[in-house]
């Protein structure tokens, strides 16, 4: 079914379709018509789920880790302040494996206070362990919510699916709503391995010792060292299961791509701009421009930020003269973080292009066609290569 | 009291592994023990992280017999409300879920989502079990720490404020069901723990709980410290069920009677060292007025 | 440690046991004995008492007429000597035990 909502809404109805059990946010500026839209889904009972409407983000992500360790579907929402407020809870979320999906409607973090869209709070909060979906419209917005249940609960890791605040929560585009039926087949229900039961007493996430102990069997068990380690190995692992997933979802939906990278005239071009969320799509028209122009120029939307798809980077752009990072986020005193990680994926190539940062958009300031296109221009050809700083867009000082 | 329940016909099934790391002589340990006779095997705990967190063991063997939550410091009511959100949404309605915290764990970094909970109606039991400073990391002041307490953060003159009344904080929530115990009186705590069973929604338990290591004091007194908190009259016995104050047990019994000069408590404890004569006296003073309040209220006894 | 996916779910997952703290019995510096005449439920040879039981924290008493103590585990605190109304149990030094036992 065609329909024409806002991005929240998309999300929201993602939500609803994925059967998720039990919902709890605080509100947050961008974010708050997702979860006004969800409580308006569970009050009409529309949606079976337990809607819980706490007192903090802090709680938000409490009640979604105790709920999914009791064997539930959970989903919460947040937002730049709201994101930070959640961070203890994030590690915890992950560090215990549980499948939680949370959106995460991009906006600037304080101080001083800002509302407006940039990916400070999603990039701030890579290390805890979560894995973050990027989407660029409504479509990848509803469709990844889905997927990212399928991911979730395949590999026991919270995912994060990210949008643009504003940019994509506030505006509406039409999109196809997946078949409820469809849905069902393609997200099985959620059966942990364990979830807390009187009837086989377990403790959950209690105190652990640099070194492995053994267990009541006198066999060993994991220690600290290897519960992390394995988080690590299998968020490593997702990448490969997400690529499944995007398949299947294709299979059932006759709808997806690279679930990496998504590429827009990038195969016959020298120089390749890459970027994360909605802005991918806003450089396709300065890539076309760009193209009437001479310049040899595509644009790749990096759908994954975490784990990092290094191979996919480096065999996407290996052969390429320049890549060009676009960042709505920093890594103060130092440089773009995703440009970081692209240069790090890249360090093995022979033949690795150079690889240029852009800063722009921080607090929702404006991102002007005119200006992506100049810094095309002035980056899009040999020996434009700058020193290591990042260069900022659309400062005005 | 509708449950007459004696030592002699307290059940002796253990809920708890000995064994477990809790300190010798610990007060905890007597609450703890006695509370999850009460609940019972259909039970899910949270705990943040306390002292009981200590007593529960280090991964992968756990002292307590029932399935058990830990949680990040600040959030064990929102905790309890996930499992609940959970288990209402499984349909599974008979399992009592409890939260087990400290009285930092409840009175500082805790309130705000024991406040949300409570307002939100959720359908726990929520113990605080207060040794009056945080004990787990080492004897630092508390929002419970009485005035001029020596802790580790207030190790020379002592905690200048008084503490907080944290029932009242709950009472003002409007629960139904509130009481206090104590670790020295395991029964009343028992019974209590099974009629709070009998409500819904919030409920909420005070249990001043001695701590021989961070209170200074041999570890064999524990008991004999606890009761006097209550026959000195610093500690009451009470419940507050729907709103309707009621003296119980020996809080209950006191009325009219002498009680054992305050000072009598002070003395049997280290941290107790900076009290001044006219401290004593004030506290004296405080208590006595309370008392003479109770008893000129006509404050409700159960017995 | 597998589930169905492939993916090892390393967690701290804890069973309930005894002993996770080992053989607390070693933390005791003064042992709780019994003395049996002077024991209220053991002299009248009936349910009775059992203050000691109630009170430990450690749950390492028998509820039994002839109540006995879990030594593995007793930490030795001595609240059951303290609460003992009858007087019935002493705390005796682990080296003097120890030497006896030696003899």
């Amino acid at each position: 079914m065609h329909i024409i909502e806002s991005g929240n809404v998309a999300a929201a109805l993602g939500v609803q379709l994925a059967e998720a059990a039990v919902i709890a946010a605080y509100p947050i500026t961008p974010q708050t018509p997702l979860t006004e839209k969800l409580s308006e889904l569970v009050d009409a009972g529309e949606m079976k789920a337990q809607y819980i409407p706490v007192e903090s983000e802090h709680s938000a992500l409490a009640v979604c880790i105790a709920a999914s360790s009791t064997g539930s579907r959970t989903f919460t929402a947040t937002s730049a302040n709201g994101l930070l407020y959640m961070t203890e809870q994030l590690n915890w979320a992950a560090g215990a494996r549980l499948p939680i999906v949370m959106c995460v409607v991009n906006r600037g973090i304080g101080a001083p206070w800002t509302v407006w869209n940039d990916h400070q709070d999603a990039v701030s909060q890579r290390d805890t362990g979560w894995i973050q979906l990027y989407a660029c419209d409504h479509q990848q917005i509803v469709d990844s919510v889905i997927k990212a249940f399928a991911l979730a609960e395949t590999v026991s890791i919270p995912v994060m699916v990210c949008y643009d605040g504003y940019i994509l929560s506030h505006t509406y585009m039409p999109f196809e709503l997946p078949d409820p039926e469809q849905v069902r087949t393609f997200l099985p229900d959620f059966s942990p391995q364990y979830a807390l039961d009187p009837l086989c007493p377990k403790n959950l996430n209690t105190v652990t010792l640099p070194d492995i102990r053994p267990d009541i069997r006198n066999e060993t068990a994991p220690g600290y060292m290897e519960i992390r380690h394995n988080l690590h190995t299998d968020m490593r692992k997702s990448l490969g299961i997400l690529e499944d997933i995007e398949k299947r979802f294709e299979t059932v939906f006759g709808r997806g791509g690279d679930p990496f990278i998504e590429p827009y005239r990038t195969d016959d071009a020298q120089y390749v701009a890459i970027c994360m969320g909605s802005l991918s799509y806003h450089l396709r028209d300065v890539i076309d421009k760009l193209r009437e122009e001479g310049v040899s120029v595509g644009v790749a939307g990096l759908r994954v930020y975490r784990p990092f798809p290094d191979k996919a980077v480096a065999e996407a752009f290996s052969g390429k003269k320049g890549l060009i990072v676009f960042e709505k986020a920093l890594s103060y005193g130092y440089q773009g973080a995703m440009f970081a990680d692209i240069k790090a994926a890249l360090y093995g190539c022979s033949d690795r292009p150079f690889v240029k940062n852009y800063i722009l958009g921080l607090g929702g300031r404006e991102i002007k066609t005119t200006e992506l296109a100049g810094a095309l221009r002035d980056s899009c050809h040999p020996g434009s290569e700058s020193a290591d700083a990042s260069e900022w867009i659309g400062l005005k000082m | 009291m509708t449950t007459k329940t004696t030592v002699l016909n307290l059940t002796e099934e253990e809920f708890v592994h000995p064994g477990n790391r809790a300190c010798s002589g610990c007060g905890l340990s007597i609450i703890y023990r006695t509370a999850l006779k009460a609940l019972g095997r259909d039970t899910i705990l949270v705990v943040p992280p306390s002292c009981l967190t200590v007593l529960q063991g280090l991964y992968p063997i756990a002292a307590t017999q029932l399935p058990c939550l830990n949680v990040t410091f600040a959030s064990t009511a929102a905790a309890a409300t996930g499992v609940l959100g959970a288990l209402r949404a499984q349909g599974r309605k008979h399992t009592t879920v409890a939260a087990w915290a400290g009285d930092g764990g409840t009175a500082d970094i805790g309130l705000q989502a024991l406040s949300g909970a409570c307002e939100r109606g959720e359908d726990f039991i929520f113990f605080c079990y207060d040794n009056e400073a945080y004990m787990n990391t080492g004897v630092q002041r508390s929002g419970t720490t009485p005035r001029h307490v020596l802790t580790t953060t207030t190790p020379v003159s002592g905690k200048p404020q008084k503490s907080k009344d944290v029932p009242a904080i709950m009472a003002a929530h409007g629960l139904d069901y509130i009481a206090t115990a104590s670790a020295s009186y395991p029964i009343d705590l028992y019974d209590k723990t099974v009629k709070a069973k009998t409500f819904s929604g919030p409920r909420y338990f005070h249990i001043h709980t001695p701590c021989p290591a961070g209170w200074g004091f041999p570890a064999n007194l524990s008991v004999k410290i606890g009761r006097l908190a209550v026959e000195t009259g610093l500690f009451d016995l009470y419940e507050i069920e729907r709103g309707r104050f009621c003296l119980t047990g020996k809080s209950a019994r006191m009325i009219g009677k002498k009680r054992p000069p305050v000072a009598d408590y002070f003395k049997t404890q280290a941290r107790f060292k900076m009290l001044s004569d006219a401290h004593i006296e004030a506290v004296q003073q405080e208590v006595d007025e309370k008392w003479e309040r109770y008893e000129k209220a006509g404050v409700p006894a159960d017995q | 440690m597998n589930d169905k996916n492939g993916f090892a779910l390393k967690k701290s997952h804890s069973e309930p046991g005894p002993g996770d703290g080992g053989r607390t019995g070693s933390w005791r510096v003064l042992r709780p004995v019994i003395d049996l005449e002077k024991c209220t439920p053991a002299k009248k040879n009936k349910d009775a008492c059992f203050l000691c039981w109630l009170y430990c924290p450690d749950g390492v008493i028998t509820k039994s007429i002839r109540p006995e103590i879990d030594y593995e585990y007793c930490k030795g605190c001595g609240i059951c000597a303290e609460e003992c109304p009858a007087g019935a149990i002493t705390m005796v030094e682990e080296t003097i035990i120890i030497m006896q036992g030696d003899q």
